[in-house]
């Protein structure tokens, strides 16, 4: 799925905003084809970074390289802008047709006619706008608006396209139908993307490669799996929905697996560590079990914990609960498991969770 | 009261019966207003969105300039031009002082900074991404201005109407460097004012009322394609 | 197709616009040296009397007259810095100031009405039939009855401040005393409607007293003499000057022809001449 190719390198990047760094870079780069997601809260640099890969904005400082050759002129930036598209959060439509919407960039490439209603009927089709194409796009949904805007973006053929938060304002059906037709067409038309997002369930769905953003900087890069799996930091971990950090000490060693002691409690961790070391672990709310046995009871898993629930946030498909169990532990209960548990802030429960379900780093000073 | 009626049917006369000295007159005016509203829509819609999209040391200053001069008294206005156009004075080889041109600097000097600050508010009021969303359709600089101006093209209207309405309407500069000559720069406002000063009030009512029905055409022609376009 | 119509609209008026400029033939600027810019006060305007003699005038020589009607001493301000080339004016000592002071040559007398005082028909301050300007003047200002001024240095201002010196009044200043800084049509309306007195050449009074409700109160004092000159503006001092332009406009002034035609100009419409052509008398000898 990945070409080995590079289409696309920043070098040195760096920019400043008074006196603050707003983005430092040494280098990223994005090969043929793959779809890059950089994660990262508001803030982190997402939006300025993509601005300056598809060099709408000149940054100062570094160099953007397209196939090979850099983009420095203002001659080079105007090709290399005519070989990308670019989506917004808002779909920023102009005030014409859907049809005029989606053949605005080819008409400003000053292609003909027939090929230009060729082209955009396909790629009207292909977003499942076909019937709206006579239609004011004043007068269109949010969902129907950004569809219109990522068909105008895909209609130019672009060799990258950059998506910034292109979901963040719809609503979630919305969001989840437009997701997969972007997810189809990037994969048929095997166009190369970098899309910011903030939303860790986009990013694991769309990406080939994952960077996390904090204050401007790339604080790790790795496939999915990798991001959500092994995070480099408690800023990558919380980013990627490791909820329950907690830190500790290396007490004891056995063959494969570790003792850390945390608030007095042992947590039992499957890896290679030595005694004295200091780590943090994280644990994934989902990896989490709530029962109302007593511990020592029949259960696989080698961490269990009588706790306290603190607190229940409905989620929508499933709740959140914290739980005081010597540390603060997050645990996902679907709405089902609620109700059969009667949860309620106060009730003792036990928590537990496998050994191989926890990501442990060492600690950093 | 008779006295306004009487205006009002004597309006009505001359413009059926085509008065060619009231014709003349209302013709000059709308050329002379409709010059120097194109020429400030030149101008103004070129500075305006200028100003709108760039950012250079006294920016400020310049936005508020274009603000004071969307208040411009057009007396103001005429006595500068008047003393830049007399014979004597830095222009006055150009020998203009006295004709409809030097009315339709004087106006376009007007409506100017008006269509310059709606424009100017306009563009600033389009999304901010949108000239980003422009240029990465693959625009140049030319074809996202050509865009912009298109997708400003509301307020722009409103803009015309607005220049051309204190032009048209405006009679102070148009005296002093027009001279409310009989037949060559006498236009509806200036006539009106000499009618009353001769105590014609029912000519001086009449061509006001001229002036009135040919404002109220042009701003329902404009405010008519404005309104078709609002959104919902 | 919708917003093509539209834009297919707005181009088409500003074409009209573009295609009005073009083919506009006012806009054309006429040849050089035709152009005369005659400054004169308002009331020749408003009397509709420049109207009957421009345009004779112009198609007997050719030349365009740009006809300025403002105050006398406008008038003259603007012969003063060579922005007119002939005058035609009635302020007897600003005239005389004028030509001493080098800025204007051949003043020539063309013709003469006079002022009278109007006044409400109430007349408050009981001036009705006074033999002299000044005496109503110091009735007026002892009833502090209220006196509408142009206070616009025209001739109709400058005559009246002679009264007032006459009289041995200062009114500067006074609460009866206001002033309009308007042309005398706007000035009589003004007075009409607050019903107060005020002086005006008769000509501008008999042209407007349908709509007024004044009365002439006083009348036939020799100092109510209004008297028209024409002056052509010195060329030596601004070769800008249109010199043969204005001498002919004077010539043309003092012309049989156009005396004959002042002489009768008004008659028709309101019974009585507007004007006394005077071309060739003694200014001394007028209203004797």
């Amino acid at each position: 799925m990945t070409g080995e190719m590079s289409i696309l390198e920043v070098r040195n990047l760096y920019v400043e905003r008074g006196g603050v760094a707003v983005l430092d870079i040494p280098g990223l780069t994005v090969c043929e084809g793959q779809v890059l997601t950089l994660i990262g809260p508001n803030g982190a640099g997402k939006s300025t970074l993509l601005l300056i890969l598809s060099r709408l904005v000149k940054s100062v400082q570094g160099e953007l390289i397209f196939r090979g050759r850099k983009v420095d002129s203002n001659d080079a930036a105007q090709d290399y802008r005519r070989k990308i598209a670019m989506v917004f959060q808002e779909p920023l439509l102009f005030d014409a047709t859907v049809f005029d919407n989606v053949a605005s960039g080819l008409r400003i490439r000053g292609v003909n006619r027939g090929e230009i209603k060729q082209v955009v009927g396909e790629y009207l089709e292909r977003f499942g706008i076909s019937h709206l194409d006579r239609r004011s796009a004043r007068k269109l949904s949010g969902g129907e608006a950004q569809r219109t805007s990522l068909a105008r973006a895909f209609a130019i053929r672009p060799e990258i396209i950059f998506l910034d938060e292109p979901f963040s304002s719809l609503d979630p059906p919305t969001r989840e139908s437009l997701m997969g037709d972007l997810e189809r067409n990037l994969r048929e038309t095997q166009t190369t993307a970098v899309m910011a997002t903030h939303d860790q369930f986009e990013a694991l769905r769309l990406s080939d490669l994952i960077a996390v953003m904090n204050k401007g900087k790339i604080i790790q890069i790795g496939s999915p799996g990798e991001v959500m799996n092994h995070p480099v930091d408690e800023f990558a971990a919380s980013f990627v929905g490791m909820e329950t950090i907690i830190t500790g000490e290396v007490t004891k060693t056995d063959g494969g697996t570790f003792i850390v002691s945390v608030s007095d409690q042992d947590v039992e961790v499957t890896g290679e560590m030595h005694v004295g070391e200091k780590l943090t672990c994280f644990v994934r709310p989902e990896n989490v079990t709530l029962s109302l046995e007593p511990p020592g009871g029949k259960t696989s898993a080698r961490n269990v914990f009588p706790g306290i629930v603190l607190k229940i946030i409905p989620m929508g498909f499933f709740n959140r609960v914290c739980i005081d169990c010597g540390f603060y532990l997050v645990a996902y209960v679907t709405n089902q498991s609620l109700e059969d548990l009667s949860l309620s802030v106060g009730k003792s429960v036990t928590a537990s969770f496998k050994a191989t379900a926890i990501h442990v780093i060492r600690k950093q000073k | 009261m008779e006295i306004i009626v009487e205006g009002i049917r004597q309006a009505f006369y001359l413009l059926f019966t085509l008065d060619p000295e009231v014709l003349g007159i209302t013709l000059l005016s709308l050329e002379v207003s409709g010059t120097a509203t194109l020429i400030s829509l030149l101008i103004g819609i070129s500075v305006g969105t200028a100003v709108a999209l760039t950012r250079f040391p006294g920016r400020q200053l310049v936005v508020s300039m274009i603000n004071t001069g969307m208040g411009l008294p057009p007396v103001v206005v005429g006595l500068f031009v008047t003393i830049f156009l007399w014979r004597n004075g830095p222009l006055g080889d150009l020998e203009i002082l006295y004709t409809p041109t030097a009315i339709v600097i004087a106006q376009a000097i007007i409506a100017t900074p008006i269509v310059t600050g709606i424009t100017l508010a306009a563009m600033q009021h389009l999304p901010k991404n949108l000239r980003l969303q422009i240029l990465a359709l693959g625009a140049t600089r030319l074809q996202m201005i050509w865009i912009l101006v298109k997708e400003a093209k509301l307020p722009l209207l409103a803009a015309v109407m607005a220049g051309f309405g204190s032009v048209i309407s405006e009679v102070g500069a148009s005296i002093m460097v027009g001279g409310n000559i009989k037949g060559y720069t006498r236009v509806l406002t200036t006539a009106t004012v000499m009618e009353t000063g001769k105590g014609n009030f029912d000519i001086a009512i009449a061509l006001g009322v001229i002036l009135f029905i040919l404002c109220f055409m042009i701003n329902a022609v404009l405010t008519q394609i404005q309104q078709k376009e609002r959104p919902r | 197709m919708k917003r093509f119509k539209h834009n297919v609209l707005v181009m088409g008026m500003i074409g009209a616009l573009v295609l009005a400029v073009c083919v506009s033939p006012a806009i054309a600027a006429p040849p050089k040296q035709k152009n005369l810019i005659l400054a004169t006060t308002t009331s020749t305007q408003d009397t509709g009397l420049l109207d009957v003699l421009i345009p004779l005038f112009e198609k007997r020589t050719g030349y365009f007259v740009k006809t300025i009607a403002v105050g006398s001493g406008q008038a003259m301000a603007m012969g003063q810095k060579g922005e007119a080339d002939v005058l035609l004016v009635h302020s007897q000592e600003a005239e005389k100031k004028f030509i001493a002071e080098g800025y204007g040559i051949s003043r020539r007398l063309v013709m003469h009405n006079d002022y009278i005082i109007v006044g409400p028909p109430g007349d408050p301050a009981g001036i009705r039939g006074t033999k002299t300007a000044a005496g109503a003047f110091k009735k007026i200002a002892a009833a502090n009855a209220i006196f509408m001024s142009r206070g616009d240095n025209s001739g109709t201002h400058a005559k009246e401040r002679a009264i007032w010196k006459n009289a041995g009044i200062n009114p500067e200043g006074q609460k009866w005393y206001q002033q309009t800084g308007l042309g005398m049509g706007h000035t009589l309306a003004v007075s009409a409607e607050k019903k107060t007195y005020t002086l005006t050449d008769r000509g501008t009074y008999l042209a407007l007293k349908k709509n007024l409700g004044l009365d002439i109160l006083v009348e036939g004092d020799a100092i109510l003499l209004n008297i028209y000159h024409v002056i052509e503006v010195n060329p030596a001092r601004w070769p800008k000057v249109n010199a043969a332009g204005a001498k002919a406009f004077s010539d043309f002034m003092v012309s049989r022809q156009v005396q004959g035609i002042i002489k009768k100009f008004g008659v028709d419409k309101y019974g009585s001449p507007l004007f006394f052509p005077d071309a060739g008398k003694k200014e001394e000898k007028l209203g004797k």
